[in-house]
Parts: structure tokens; C-alpha cells; sequence
């Protein structure tokens, strides 16, 4: 973490100067001047980082530059929309993505399986803003289904705000989390189809059919059980990939998300923001590598027994 | 079940209701309002917006011309002193009146620490109350465009600032947020009802309001939209009425659809400049000189390009080729000097061969990507432009934000700019883009330094001068003067670009403001 905050913060020194954003066209070269010393921007690189540092360990990264509002309050706030949306997308490319892995790994060469196989392809070639503005113009221009902006209502339950309580929220919901999910969501069918064919081949499959087990019982009790191993993997790692990802499709849908926040902070050189931000990825990133590596104790047993073992 | 669906249609009944009730007006922009602090950022969309909820001493009407607002009448007693009648019984939105003492307030608050509005409240010395209703403003210098000044300084309640700790707009440097920055008490026609800032912002009608507004909007809800395509498609999809900037690229597909475009043309003026200040240019394959001290170089750079076709090309139309450095509702513009040298590449070629460059020579451009309407693009066509006549252009094109750093530290040999008068007049520009730069801040945006003391003495005078014919003269001789040295090329003026329902009716202003008040909906 500290890695990246370095990194991050390195980055920083060239992506701009914030003061002649933050003062308009009318300001003097001394009020320049001045607003860059009082900010703490012309002290020397490690001065600065050794000051971010300090403050971050204690929660604190400062108000932002563009906004003049606390930079965890902002973060704090954008948090639940990023969250919804990247779960809701997950959710999607699981429930949709795996059925559909083992279909086309069960009716291999079927005209529905290649179909499959097809669309999937397009679907990991296209880019996210593409998909996110195809879906705008059919869904929202063409058909006007759809909302193509924004989160719609919301509802707080403290500091957390939902849009899952109503109808226009999950309006709003759909064609962001689709734009999202398609990418991971045909990577997890291919994944899931892959893996599926070269679990077919193992003797076990082969001896649990000798013994006259039923199909359903061979492929989803035993079949889809083992495929599952590296599928948790790759999924546990692109729910980062999701979030980071969510910046671009945050940025089509105008969805009030972490992303949006990034890429406008971005665009003003507005330091505070950007920082907290990686960090908070960073942070995201390890939490979850490190839930994936639990889940693999409690999916796969061989992992249990070699440490009872070794407990003996 | 049942319930969610009685719920449901209640819920859409009471929708139904209050759409025949308010009539709301949608609009999307491409950034978010910075602030709803009037004083905090002299920016263009923050100022548009905030003066719907803050108003001024002196507004502009339609036509650019001033009016009263809060004050109903000025006069000048003295050459450095102004008299303001306040008006009475007007109200902020917390229903405190307001008075003189809300005046002298916001005056200081408006030249303190955190403001950005320091360049208006610069030329004033003193602001005293004489009556709870009038004030008089006292100049340092004889100031004739005082009441133009102020139609950008919003008024603000002394009691509420002080109430919420925002005697001063947010201080960024001691990390303390500011009530100011996200409510609001002004007495403007609309009060700030939600703000959520980069997500919506919602303002209602003011039913307070001492004045009497021309269109019929209720409500007014603001949603930034960055992406472009987005934008068009919330335009399009009748998610919103209202759109502002418009991918020029777009304007043709939106106008096909059924809807309006309003292309009118800004304030702001696109220009190039030239470093004539070093004896040796930074970025450049000349060595020893500067060819850009030689006027016969800049008329040639100047008569290389093809601004008629960039206005065609680049602009898709939506630009007007200017010869001056002011537009057509600056005070002091000058109709028949809007003419520019013709385009002529041969005539270029020949007088660059005659200043000692028959083969051109190499020069470093610097240029902004995302400031102005399709920027980088307009330096590619310069560049290309220029290549004909023999000069290689290394360009250096880059966003916004490392690209002004860049060259208000003057390290630039080549640049394009805009500039928007902000007082609306002449003067703004003389002393910020043509005048000698000096330490007292003139000439701050005449990043090539170019010199001319004729034009400095004018400029001077042109300040200070109250008779408006003979200071109209002086203006005349100055951009006379500027267009005879070259001093800077002028290209054109950008089109605002709105785009809206059939069923708005809006009134547009160069200054790119958007008055709420003069909005009216149709009923289809």
C-alpha cells in the first residue's frame, strides 16, 4: 500500500498544476504564487509525500481541491454507488456467465454453443464505453426503455445511499451494470467452458458415469464442484478489475460513483482526491486477495487436510 | 404484492400531479458548478449559475446592455466616487432584508482572503454605507466602467455569512469546509432547494422574488453529464431540455431530430501569440535571434493562415474569423476594422524571404486540448497552414492543466489563447493581452510580451477616461496600433453551442450565461 501511495503520489508530480484552476483568469502572479506555497505545492517531493503519509495513517487526506469539501466525506459518499454497481455487475456475470459456460461446454458443438462462443468473443473484443454507448443509443435514444444517465432516486439509510428500493433506481441500474458486467461475464463463460471440457476428461468423470450416476449428478455435483477452484480465482481478482474498470463506465452513465470522482479529480490535478483514491483501490485490491485465499480452504478440502496434517 | 402495486401507482399519480403543478426545467452541462459560493471561482458556469440564486448590484439584459438589480439607481459625484441607491424591501431567501450593510459586506468578503473575485473589487478603495439603502464606491482611479464590474459581484447576507462561519469563501489551505460552498441565501428568482454536488442540483422559483420573471419555470434541476455522447443521448431520449456545450459534430444529427440549436458567438476571443521578448527564442531553430521580433514574420505567420478554412473545416461553421481581439459585444469594438489580412500564402513567403528566411525556419508550438472548441485541431490546421510557406511547427498539444503552468511562465515561444473580457469591455483586453507586461499586473496575458508605449499610454487613458466618444477614439487608435505591429493573431470567436427541446424558449447571451428567469416551457 505504501508502494502505491508512493507511486501514486510520484505520478502526481506531473499530471499539473491545480492553482491555475483554482484561480480564475483575473488572479496575479503573486496570488499564484502564494496559493502554491500555502498549499504546500512547492515544497520538495519527499517533504510532501512524508506529509500525505502522515495524515493518511490518521484517515486524514484533506479537503479537496476542485470541491473545498473533505476528501473522505466525498469518497464516503460516492462509495455506495461504485459498490451497488460493480455487485449488481458481478452478481450478473456469475449468475448469467457460469450456466452458460457449462451449456456450452455440455452441448459442445451444438448451433446454440457456437452462437454462444461467438457473442462471447465480441463481447470480450469490445470496449466497455463502446458496449455502454450502444446500449445508450438502442436502449434510451431508440427505444426510450431506459434512462441513460445518472442513479435516479436514492434513497439514505445513513451514510449509505441506495438505489434498490424503487423502481427508477434499478431503472437506472440496468444499462451501467450490463455495460459492465459483459466483459466479465463472457470471460467467466469461456473460463467455466474451458475448464468444464478438460474436467469431463478426468477418470473420476469417466468411472462416476461407470457407475451408472445419473447426468445431472456427474456434471453439477462433481463436474462444475472442480471447475469452480480457478473460476473463484480469476472472479475474485476481477471484482477489483470491476471497480477500476467502473471508472470508464462510470464516466459514459454519468453514474455519481468513485470512478467519476477519479476522473474529474484527474482532470483538475486535484491531488488530495487522487491519492485517497488509489489508496483505497490498493486497499480493495489486498482485502479481497485475501478473501479469495480463504474461500480456498473452505472450497477445496485437499487444502484442509494438508494442514491437519501438518498439525499432527 | 398488491400493496407494492397500489404503492406503485400511487406513487406515479402523485408524479402526475406535481408535473401539472411545476413546470420543471431540466439542464445538463458538461462540467459540474464548482461552487455555490458567488465569490469563490471567477469562472464562467459557476458565475451562470449562481447568479439565478445571488444577485447584483447592476445586471445585463438581453442585449448585453446594463440594468438595475439591486441597486435601481447609480450616478457618479465625483470623478473616483459613485453613488448606489439600494433597492428597498427586497428579501434573501431566509427572509432577512436587505441593506446597505449586506453591500459593505460583500464587498470585503469579495476582496479577502479565498476570493477569486479580487480582480473586480482591485480598483476600488472603499465601499461606505450612507443611508441603510445607498452606498458610495470610491476608486482609486477615475474607473468609468465601474457599474459594468460590478454586474459579476453577487451580494450576499452579511447576518447569514456570519451565522455559518462564511464571512469568506472556503479556504482550501486550511482544510475547513465552508457552508457557503453547498447552500445558499441569496435573493435571487430561484432559492437552492438540493445540492449534491456532481450528481444534481435542484433550484425552485423564488415566490419572494421582487422581481417579475418572464418565463414560467418552477423548478430547475442541474445534472453535469461529462461524456459528450451521453450528453446528446439524455438530449435526445427527453430526459432533459436543456444542453450545453454541443459536440459541433452533433449539431446536425440533434437539428434532424426535432430539436433546437443555438449557436451564437462568444465572448471569448481565439488567438496566437508570439514570443517577442527574448533575443533568442526557446523553442526554435533559429539561433542568435528572434525572428518573431521582426514584424514582417508575424504578418507573414498571420497571412499563412487559412482561417476561413479552419472555420469551415475545423469549426464546422461554427465560428466567426475575427480581425480584431475583441468580439461584436465588447464596448469599443470597432465594426469596420473587424477585417483580417487576407490569406495569402505567396505574399507570406515573399516577406519571410525578405526578413532572412527564404526557407522558413522550425518553431515549437504550445497549445491547449480540452479549453477551448476543438483547440488542438486548430493548431494542427496552423501548423499545417504554415508548413506551405516553408515554417516547421513542432507541436505540442496537452491538456489544460499542465498546459497554462507552462505558459504563464512565459516558456513558450508560440501559443494559441482565448480571452474573455470579463468587464465586457474593451479596456479588459488592452491591459491584459496587449499592454507591456508590468509588475502591477498588466499585461499578465500577453504571454509573447508584446510592446508598444503608444499603447500602453493609451491604455492608461482609456481606464480613467469618462467621455465615452473620445475614449471609443482612443480604443480605435490602440487596436490600430496593435493590428499594425501584428502584435498577436487574432483567429475568431467560438459559437456557444445550446441545444434544446422544441418546447424551451430561451434567451442566449455571449457571455454564455443562462438566465433561468427568461426560460418558458410549452405545454405540447
Amino acid at each position: 500500500m505504501l508502494t502505491v501511495a508512493f507511486i501514486a503520489f510520484m505520478l502526481f508530480q506531473y499530471v499539473g498544476d491545480p492553482v491555475t484552476n483554482i484561480l480564475g483568469q483575473d488572479a496575479t502572479p503573486q496570488q499564484r504564487q502564494q496559493l502554491r506555497a500555502d498549499l504546500g505545492l512547492d515544497s520538495a517531493f519527499p517533504v510532501q509525500f512524508a506529509r500525505f503519509v502522515g495524515n493518511a495513517v490518521r484517515g486524514e487526506f484533506g479537503l479537496s481541491l476542485r470541491q473545498g469539501r473533505k476528501v473522505a466525506s466525498l469518497i464516503a459518499e460516492r462509495l455506495p454507488a461504485t459498490l451497488e454497481l460493480t455487485l449488481i455487475a458481478a452478481v450478473m456475470a456469475l449468475a448469467i456467465g457460469i450456466p452458460m459456460g457449462v451449456y456450452a461446454a455440455l452441448k459442445r458443438g451444438s448451433f446454440v454453443s457456437q452462437a454462444l462462443m461467438t457473442i462471447s468473443l465480441i463481447g470480450v473484443s469490445l470496449p466497455t464505453f463502446l458496449i455502454g454507448i450502444l446500449l445508450i443509443l438502442v436502449f434510451a435514444v431508440t427505444l426510450k426503455w431506459l434512462p441513460s444517465f445518472g442513479r435516479g432516486e436514492v434513497v439514505a439509510f445513513g451514510p449509505w445511499t441506495t438505489g434498490m428500493t424503487n423502481v427508477d433506481g434499478w431503472r437506472h441500474l440496468v444499462l451501467p451494470a450490463i455495460t459492465l458486467a459483459v466483459f466479465q461475464l463472457t470471460l467467466i463463460m469461456r473460463l467455466v467452458r474451458s475448464e468444464m471440457l478438460e474436467v469431463l476428461r478426468a477418470d473420476y468423470i469417466k468411472f462416476a458415469r461407470a457407475r451408472g450416476l445419473p447426468d445431472r449428478s456427474v456434471y453439477f455435483r462433481h463436474a462444475l464442484k472442480n471447475t469452480l477452484v480457478p473460476v473463484m480465482t480469476i472472479t475474485g481478482l476481477q471484482i477489483g478489475g470491476l471497480i477500476a474498470f467502473a471508472i470508464i463506465t462510470e464516466t459514459v452513465f454519468q453514474w455519481p460513483g468513485m470512478g467519476l470522482l477519479f476522473i474529474q479529480a484527474v482532470q483538475f490535478a486535484d491531488i488530495p482526491v487522487m491519492a485517497a483514491y488509489l489508496c483505497l483501490i490498493a486497499l480493495i485490491f489486498v482485502v479481497i486477495n485475501l478473501i479469495v485465499d480463504l474461500l480456498y480452504f473452505a472450497v477445496d478440502p485437499r487444502l484442509r487436510v494438508e494442514r491437519t496434517a501438518g498439525a499432527h | 404484492m398488491k400493496t407494492i402495486v397500489s404503492w406503485l401507482i400511487a406513487a406515479a399519480l402523485a408524479a402526475a400531479a406535481s408535473l401539472s403543478q411545476a413546470v420543471t426545467l431540466r439542464v445538463s452541462n458538461q462540467g459540474d458548478i464548482g461552487s455555490m459560493d458567488p465569490h469563490s471561482l471567477n469562472e464562467a458556469l459557476q458565475l451562470s449559475f449562481d447568479i439565478n440564486i445571488y444577485e447584483p448590484l447592476v445586471e445585463r439584459d438581453k442585449n448585453m446592455g446594463l440594468v438595475p438589480a439591486l441597486a435601481t439607481k447609480w450616478i457618479q459625484t465625483s470623478p473616483t466616487v459613485w453613488r448606489f441607491d439600494l433597492r428597498q424591501g427586497v428579501k434573501f431567501h431566509d427572509g432577512t432584508p436587505f441593506t446597505a450593510d449586506d453591500v459593505v459586506f460583500t464587498f470585503k468578503r469579495a476582496a479577502g482572503d479565498g476570493s477569486d473575485m479580487k480582480g473586480y473589487t482591485n480598483p476600488i478603495k472603499e465601499v461606505r454605507k450612507v443611508g441603510d439603502f445607498a452606498v458610495e464606491i470610491e476608486t482609486t482611479a477615475p474607473y468609468p466602467i465601474l457599474p459594468d464590474t460590478l454586474t459579476t459581484l453577487a451580494m450576499m447576507s452579511k447576518k447569514w455569512c456570519e451565522e455559518n462561519k462564511a464571512e469568506r469563501p472556503v479556504d482550501r489551505r486550511k482544510g475547513i469546509e465552508n457552508t457557503a460552498s453547498f447552500k445558499a441565501n441569496g435573493t435571487g428568482p430561484y432559492r437552492l432547494k438540493e445540492r449534491q454536488p456532481s450528481v444534481r442540483t435542484v433550484l425552485v422559483k423564488n415566490f419572494n422574488w421582487w422581481g417579475k420573471a418572464d418565463g414560467n419555470v418552477d423548478e430547475v434541476v442541474f445534472t453535469p453529464i461529462g461524456n459528450d455522447a451521453t450528453r446528446v443521448a439524455a438530449l435526445l431520449s427527453g430526459e432533459t431540455d436543456v444542453m450545453e456545450p454541443v459536440p459541433l459534430q452533433d449539431v446536425e444529427r440533434i437539428k434532424s431530430a426535432g430539436f433546437n440549436v443555438l449557436q451564437g458567438p462568444e465572448l471569448r476571443t481565439i488567438f496566437l501569440g508570439m514570443d517577442q521578448k527574448r533575443d533568442e527564442l526557446q523553442f526554435s531553430s533559429v539561433k542568435g535571434k528572434n525572428p518573431f521580433k521582426d514584424v514582417r514574420v508575424r504578418r507573414a505567420f498571420y497571412e499563412a493562415i487559412d482561417e476561413e478554412t479552419i472555420k469551415a473545416r475545423v469549426m464546422r461553421g461554427a465560428a466567426l474569423p475575427t480581425g480584431l481581439m475583441v468580439g461584436a459585444a465588447v464596448r469599443g469594438f470597432q465594426p469596420d476594422m473587424n477585417k483580417r489580412l487576407p490569406y495569402d500564402p505567396e505574399a507570406a513567403k515573399k516577406l519571410l524571404a525578405e526578413a532572412g528566411y527564404p526557407n522558413g525556419f522550425e518553431v515549437g508550438m504550445n497549445c491547449p486540448n480540452d479549453r477551448y472548441v476543438n483547440d488542438a485541431a486548430i493548431c494542427q490546421a496552423v501548423a499545417a497552414n504554415l508548413a506551405r510557406i516553408g515554417v516547421k511547427v513542432n507541436l505540442m498539444s496537452e491538456t489544460k492543466i499542465s498546459y497554462f503552468p507552462k505558459i504563464l511562465r512565459r516558456d513558450t515561444s508560440f501559443y494559441l489563447l482565448g480571452w474573455t473580457p470579463s468587464t465586457v469591455d474593451s479596456h479588459d483586453t488592452l491591459s491584459s493581452i496587449m499592454a507591456t507586461p508590468n509588475e502591477k499586473g498588466q499585461g499578465q496575458f500577453n504571454l509573447g510580451a508584446y510592446s508598444n508605449p503608444k499603447l500602453d499610454e493609451l491604455t492608461l487613458k482609456i481606464q480613467s477616461e469618462t467621455d465615452q466618444k473620445k475614449r471609443n477614439e482612443m480604443i480605435r487608435e490602440a487596436f490600430k496600433i496593435h493590428q499594425d505591429d501584428v502584435g498577436h493573431i487574432p483567429l475568431h470567436q467560438q459559437a456557444l453551442a445550446w441545444a434544446t427541446s422544441k418546447k424551451v424558449e430561451l434567451t442566449q447571451l455571449p457571455s454564455n450565461y443562462m438566465y433561468f428567469k427568461w426560460i418558458t416551457l410549452k405545454s405540447k
